[in-house]
């Protein structure tokens, strides 16, 4: 009985110990601060603990199946000239809906060759029918769709990647997020520049150069589209421009500009924060491709004196008269542009365009004060509900209230053993979940407590009575905590972060409560009725 | 010490009066549901804005609403969380409908920014410089390095001057004095006299501190509305099936009685006092189901216990009996578990305010309810048998497996 009492004595110890090291890694002194230090290296806060971010964001896969046949229109419509298939106009007729092209006007002579043109070049990504009148029609397949859009997630998702990275966040969470059709997950712990981190991730950065079509600006939208005759054409589209785009001191006017750029976005191979060489203001110093750059050097040698603009994010940057020939480098300043938003514009436009703009579906923000407070309130109503718990033990169970207050210890270092070994994240609601494991962890010792003292009054030996109360309670006390598990299980799945950290504390704390409850108040039991004769009471 | 010894309390012979507690609960609970205050959905569910702002001094509420009103925004709420940790704390919510699809966080820029520059008394004077209640740690060290008090130059030393002693400015200002600097005289200890000076003459303390907030559109917030949902579910049938899997059916149906019968109090205990239902109070009504089918399966098991020993004892003595053996196990852990939740209650904090507030109502309730519900219905069930003619003893249960 001695030995087996010190066997379990000794694995009770050795669970102890592994767990203190998991809760501290081995730390590098023993003071307060550098315990403190090693604890919080091992137990992940989470995001309401820490302070940061944490964001939902969409991301438009409309927009770049837009793009898409944006381009294909304007292969089409060159493909069929190059045919000689004259008189032909390719358009999207419906706004909504992107997939979706039209070619009309088709002269009836040129019917066969327009068909074997669409079903040479272009059926393996479109489902080519004819329409009405001389019509063709083209829609994306679904598939290739589906492709396309997930292949926009994918480069999104790289490029916050890449982005959030330059921020110099540690530990960022970028994934798609399941709950939703190409949406994307971001969490950014210990960030508190709100503005700069939304710019970062949601500027799309695209910038390209279009010709410019209108011999003048117009001051606002409804002047421009009435110099139009209503409408723009769909060859072209309408954008404004920030002030000082056309010299210095001009407003925000509005072009038109042809919707096909010249060059834009892949196009760009580096961009780099620099200095205006006269007036020493910031600047963005950006550089084609050599292919890229080839196509401008035709383009802009060919047409000399007409207008360019330069477009970033579908605002006009600059608009200058094409003087000479221009290969491949080029610059974005003025308009009070900053050090600061210079570089990350550079930075931006070397981490690439994003493929479709993001929308923010959500956004939770904890600053860090209100993370210190969470925190020191949490411990605060621990430790209160601990020592309240323990002294009562102490009051109504007297010494075996000892044994149930030393279980409860140990159920909270295994506890926290476990949160530090799996890596698993404290969460606010993480640290109630330890609070209720403190009240309910403590509900098994008062069930094999009340059995015991049932049955010494019916006139057993202590020994005894503590055999039959772990015997009888140990089915219960299985019940109650699978059934909880399973609650903590449901949560889990269903819960995002902080409930899941709940989930996560209040399993871990049952399960060690299985543990300590049964295992090691078994164990105390028994070596104090070791050291006592046979018949004397037990204190309880 | 003992709180019971040996009771014999007729528990069954007061289920009229238990029953009537229960309805007056349930139906009150209810009526405020559908006509009162409804149900209150936090911005998890509902969408829209909350911001937290921290205030150095007691807010006034109404100079708040007129601060915010001056920006345009005319339906903002203002709540001040009442009870022992008020700590000078307001929740400002805007409703989802002035909360844009396309920019969504607009209403929170708005906000800050009306604070900014209509709360404070010295706010007009000090726009543009730097706000040193709100600023963030790379805001405040390219402040720093621009304004180079020490004259260091544009040095990597420098730079990482800057960056500690902004450190030692927001680890004073966020985790000892939960984001607010009462006046700029407190940082002479913590940072250098040079740069101490450069912010008293360039940088302001606008008296108030953007602790955190939460924006949810539209359809984020039906989504998480489906997963609460079925997760109830999923935990309600879950609960019947492990309960029909390890007693009879009939104890099943009676526990998951009792446990509705605990959910709609408890939700119906936050219309009435009109406190909002968000993610983490549904986790915890989840969690106090469990905790009441804990309560009732002990009951029960002692029920079983009972039944196998003495087959000619009536019912309704054994299921009292039953009870009064429990009673003792079950009013310590219940009021231990009670008294846990209650200093969560109590000195948990605001963001934990919801979800103490359900495990306080509900592990009262739930301790009552495996008394006054669950066990009437299974001597009803009998009952009702034996009133068919049928023999009149409980399906005693499969034996307890392990």
């Amino acid at each position: 009985m001695k030995t087996n009492i010190k066997t379990r004595l000794i694995v009770i110890f050795a669970v102890l110990a592994v767990c203190v090291v998991g809760i501290f890694g081995i730390p590098q002194g023993v003071s307060g601060t550098a315990l403190k230090q090693s604890l919080l290296n091992r137990i992940h806060l989470g995001l309401d603990l820490k302070g940061g971010m944490h964001l939902i964001l969409q991301v438009k896969v409309d927009e770049a199946i837009s793009a898409e046949t944006d381009t294909d229109v304007a292969g089409l419509q060159s493909d069929l000239q190059r045919n000689g298939i004259t008189g032909a106009v390719v358009s999207k007729p419906d706004a909504n809906r992107a997939d979706f092209i039209q070619i009309a006007g088709v002269p009836a002579a040129h019917n066969d060759d327009v068909r074997s043109l669409l079903e040479s070049s272009y059926s393996s990504r479109f489902d080519i029918a004819p329409g009405v009148g001389n019509t063709w029609t083209l829609t994306m397949k679904p598939t290739v769709e589906g492709e396309a859009k997930q292949r926009a997630l994918d480069q999104a998702l790289e490029v916050i990647q890449t982005r959030t990275n330059t921020l110099g966040v540690s530990e960022p969470i970028i994934e798609p997020y399941q709950l939703g059709s190409y949406q994307i997950l971001v969490e950014l712990p210990g960030v508190d520049d709100l503005g700069r981190v939304k710019d970062v991730i949601q500027s799309t950065a695209r910038l390209e150069a279009h010709e410019v079509i209108s011999d003048q600006p117009w001051t606002d939208r409804q002047t421009a589209l009435q110099a139009l005759g209503g409408y723009v054409p769909p060859d072209a589209e309408l954008l404004q421009s920030v002030p000082g785009a056309a010299a210095e001191g001009s407003p925000g006017e509005w072009y038109e500009l042809k919707k096909i750029p010249i060059w834009g976005g892949r196009d760009i191979r580096d961009a780099q924060p620099g200095h205006n060489p006269n007036t020493n203001e910031p600047e963005v110093d950006f550089y084609l491709t050599s292919a890229a750059g080839d196509k401008f050097a035709a383009w802009t040698g060919a047409n000399i004196g007409k207008y360019m603009a330069i477009v970033l994010d579908n605002r006009v940057q600059e608009v200058a008269v094409i003087k000479g020939q221009i290969r491949d480098q080029g610059n974005i300043s003025g308009g009070g542009i900053t050090e600061q938003r210079v570089k990350d514009l550079s930075m931006l436009l070397r981490t690439g365009a994003l493929p479709a703009s993001i929308d923010f579906l959500q956004e939770t923000t904890v600053g860090p004060s209100l993370g210190a407070d969470s925190i020191h309130q949490g411990v605060v109503a621990s430790i209160v509900g601990m020592l309240t718990v323990m002294a009562f033990m102490l009051i109504y169970y007297r010494g075996a209230g000892i044994n149930a207050d030393l279980a409860l210890f140990l159920n909270l270092v295994i506890l926290l053993g476990f949160m530090g070994y799996s890596g698993a994240t404290l969460t606010l609601p993480g640290i109630a979940g330890v609070i209720l494991t403190i009240g309910m962890g403590v509900d098994s010792n008062v069930l094999i407590f009340e059995r015991i003292r049932e049955e010494l009054r019916a006139g057993k030996s202590p020994s005894a009575s503590v055999d039959q109360g772990f015997a009888h309670a140990w089915t219960t006390i299985v019940d109650t905590h699978v059934t909880t598990i399973v609650s903590a299980a449901i949560l889990f799945i269903f819960g995002t972060g902080p409930v899941k950290g709940f989930a996560v504390t209040l399993t871990f704390g049952l399960l060690a409560n299985l543990f300590t409850a049964v295992f090691v108040s078994r164990v105390i039991f028994d070596a104090n009725l070791s050291r006592k004769l046979h018949g004397e009471p037990i204190s309880i | 010490m003992e709180l019971f010894h040996d009771p014999k309390i007729d528990w069954l012979g007061k289920k009229w009066y238990f029953l009537g507690f229960s309805l007056i609960f349930s139906v009150a609970g209810l009526l405020s549901i559908l006509f009162w205050h409804h149900l209150p959905l936090d911005v998890d569910f509902r969408g829209g804005t909350v911001v937290r702002v921290k205030f150095a001094a007691h807010p006034d509420a109404d100079r708040i609403r007129a601060a915010i009103d001056k920006a345009g925004l005319r339906d903002a709420r203002i709540q001040q969380p009442y009870g022992p940790a008020a700590n000078n704390e307001v929740l400002i919510t805007l409703s989802l409908s002035e909360t844009s699809q396309s920019a969504l966080d607009q209403g929170r820029v708005t906000i800050i920014s009306a604070l900014t520059q209509n709360y404070s008394g010295d706010a007009a004077p000090n726009q543009g410089k730097l706000d040193l209640d709100n600023v963030g740690a790379v805001a405040l060290t390219s402040w720093l390095e621009q304004n180079d008090p020490e004259h260091l130059g544009n040095t990597p030393e420098a730079e990482t001057r800057y960056q500690n002693q902004a450190s030692a400015v927001l680890n004073y200002r966020d985790a000892q004095h939960s984001g607010i600097i009462d006046s700029m005289n407190d940082l002479r200890g913590v940072v250098d006299p040079a740069i101490l000076n450069a912010l008293e003459q360039n940088a302001w303390l606008s008296g108030f501190h953007f602790q955190g907030g939460e924006i949810v559109g539209a359809q984020v917030g039906k989504v998480l509305q489906h997963q609460a949902e079925l997760a109830t579910l999923y935990s309600l049938g879950g609960m019947l099936v492990y309960l029909w899997f390890r007693f009879e059916l009939i104890y099943g149906v009676a526990a998951v009685v009792a446990c509705f019968h605990d959910t709609i109090i408890t939700v119906g205990a936050f219309s009435l006092a009109n406190r909002e239902i968000s993610l983490t109070v549904i986790a915890a009504i989840l969690t106090l189901i469990g905790y009441s089918m804990n309560d009732t399966i002990v009951v029960f098991d002692r029920i079983r216990e009972n039944l196998r020993l003495s087959r000619r004892e009536p019912l309704a003595d054994l299921v009292n009996r039953s009870i009064n053996q429990t009673l003792s196990r079950t009013v310590l852990t219940s009021g231990l578990t009670f008294l846990t939740v209650l200093s969560l209650f109590l000195f948990g904090g605001e963001v934990l305010r919801g979800f103490s507030f359900a495990l306080v109502i509900g592990i009262l309730i739930g301790t009552y309810s495996s008394i006054a519900v669950a066990a009437p219905m299974l001597v009803a069930y009998q009952d009702w048998r034996a009133r068919r003619g049928r023999t009149a003893s409980l399906p005693a249960a499969k034996k307890a497996r392990v």
